[in-house]
């Protein structure tokens, strides 16, 4: 089973135990994990599940697509080389992964 | 203090969850109609019509969700009677018999598809879609179908027509409006949506009725037009909009005008019943409407954003509902995303895209900037969602100037309103 970290900006941390084959917003949303939007419910189309992926996770996910890349240039929160949708990051069994919550979604 | 929320989709969800984070500290009863937890909507016409999203992954929140918040969820109970008191208190009471008594009433009952008034509308193999259920009867339905014609170019008809398209099924949308999505975007985005979707492959017949379904053996075997044409179809897909659904708040006494009429802190006549969603009526939500004109709006976003108003109305708080509502429509590879309302007589601004297939168009109200409607142009979106939040207009002579992205033409326009406020 996947385990994701939340870290909010006041460094509150949620940790759930996800479903291999969710996406971290996914994970977040079901369990109510705060500042994880995900209006769009994962079709690349409201940019409310930025996140910033921990450097030790960076490999574990495909790379930034073209849509992507375009939506986090105009995220609410500034874009940082860490910078995610995280609604691309698909969990897999056995990933341990650590995200930070931006300050604003919107 | 007992709250029960009728209706378990996107906004009672919502609500239920908003209520017990803002200190709601009574019982939370949630009961929905269906079968099912709550789930996402909007993949039934996409992901999950195509076989690729399981139920299982449309759920909006998990088991662990409503037990830490102590909402208690109940499934496949559909409430068919009201009795409201003066003061908001009263009891409701399910098709089975089970009755809830409540303190304070949230009515999220959501719309049901409109029918289509016409011989044959009946017959098998006419569909629409609103639920699970109908999204597994029209995934049967592809599996099969050699003809589909869709009634209705809006997002819903629209995105069907291209997940049967991707299928290798021949697909005929019929509009009865002279364009696409019609009073929803600028003629100039429906051209363009058009189209790319006979691009796909899709018929798109614009300004054109069904004046009957014709059958074989109780089948629906063709579509016939207005002007005479006739369309083979084994599969019908009635695309023609929603009613809310409003018949119990309406035999509870509470005032409905298209919808459950509400105020921006979502109180619906009676000042005690909160009414969320698809099914209520509010004023604009739009920070430059001042509460001027209703709107009955069926989006993930004015659910999800009017609930968690409501939720702080029950809460005591005065967070009245306000924001740039705004929309998404994934169409085969068409991407559209709409934010702001625009009116059919604003006008329109074009920024044609840097690459093939991007398209947006800005939507003014005389030197104001009110929408903009983005085809396969997220940053676009974006930039303008933000731009009409912050209360940020763009002066409409350099709208059209591609040679910078929206994005930096908004940044300079918020740079020179900043200056305007500061003063020399």
């Amino acid at each position: 089973m996947p385990k994701v970290f939340y870290t909010q900006p006041d460094g509150r941390q949620d940790v759930i135990e996800a479903a291999a084959g969710d996406s971290v917003m996914q994970t977040a949303v079901r369990n109510g994990v705060s500042g994880i939007v995900g209006q769009c419910g994962g079709s690349l189309s409201c940019a409310t599940c930025h996140v910033f992926l921990a450097e030790e996770n960076a490999d574990d996910f495909a790379p930034v697509g073209d849509d992507e890349d375009e939506m986090l240039d105009c995220a609410a929160t500034e874009r940082q080389d860490n910078s995610r949708l995280s609604c691309q990051l698909i969990l897999r069994d056995g990933q341990e992964v650590h995200v930070t919550v931006p300050e604003a979604q919107l | 203090m007992n709250l029960l929320i009728v209706g378990a989709g996107q906004a009672g969800v919502q609500l239920a969850g908003s209520a017990r984070d803002l200190g709601w500290e009574g019982p939370i009863t949630l009961v929905g109609q269906e079968p099912h937890a709550p789930y996402a909507r909007p993949p039934l016409s996409k992901a999950f019509l195509k076989g690729e999203a399981p139920l299982a992954s449309l759920a909006l929140r998990s088991a662990a969700f409503y037990a830490d918040k102590r909402i208690d969820l109940v499934t496949g109970e559909h409430i068919d009677r009201i009795d409201l008191a003066g003061d908001g208190t009263g009891t409701a009471t399910s098709a089975t018999g089970h009755r809830w008594r409540f303190d304070r009433l949230v009515l999220a009952t959501g719309a049901r598809p409109r029918r289509l008034p016409i011989e044959g509308a009946g017959l098998d193999g006419v569909l629409s879609l609103r639920d699970v259920r109908d999204a597994q009867a029209l995934a049967g339905r592809l599996a099969t179908a050699t003809a589909v014609v869709v009634i209705g170019g809006g997002f819903i008809g629209l995105e069907v027509a291209a997940t049967a398209a991707a299928a290798g099924i021949p697909a005929t949308v019929v509009e009865a409006a002279p364009a696409l999505m019609n009073r929803v975007v600028s003629t100039a985005t429906a051209d363009i949506v058009a189209t790319a979707h006979r691009a796909a492959g899709i018929q798109v017949r614009t300004g054109l009725r069904p004046v009957r379904l014709r059958g074989t053996d109780g089948a629906v075997a063709a579509v016939e037009l207005d002007d005479g044409a006739e369309l083979p179809a084994d599969l019908v897909v009635v695309g023609v909009g929603a009613r809310p659904r409003d018949e119990l708040a309406r035999a509870a006494g509470l005032r409905c005008d298209d919808g459950i009429v509400v105020d921006a802190r979502s109180l619906a006549s009676d000042g005690r019943t909160i009414a969320i969603g698809d099914c209520a009526n509010p004023p604009d939500p739009s920070p430059w409407s001042h509460d001027a004109s209703r709107l009955r709006l069926e989006s993930v976003d004015n659910a999800v954003e009017q609930a968690t108003s409501a939720a702080a109305t029950l809460a005591g708080l005065d967070r009245p509902y306000r924001g740039v509502p705004w929309f998404w429509s994934d169409q085969g590879r068409l991407k559209l995303q709409i934010a702001g309302l625009a009116r059919p007589d604003d006008e329109v601004v074009l920024r044609p895209g840097r690459r093939p297939g991007q398209h947006t168009a800005l939507r003014y109200r005389g030197s104001r900037l009110v929408a903009a409607e983005c085809v396969n142009s997220p940053a676009d979106f974006l930039a303008v969602r933000r731009a009409l939040a912050e209360g940020i207009s763009l002066p409409r002579t350099t709208a059209g100037d591609t040679a910078l992205p929206l994005k930096e033409h908004l940044a300079a326009a918020q740079r020179a309103d900043t200056m305007e406020l500061r003063g020399p």
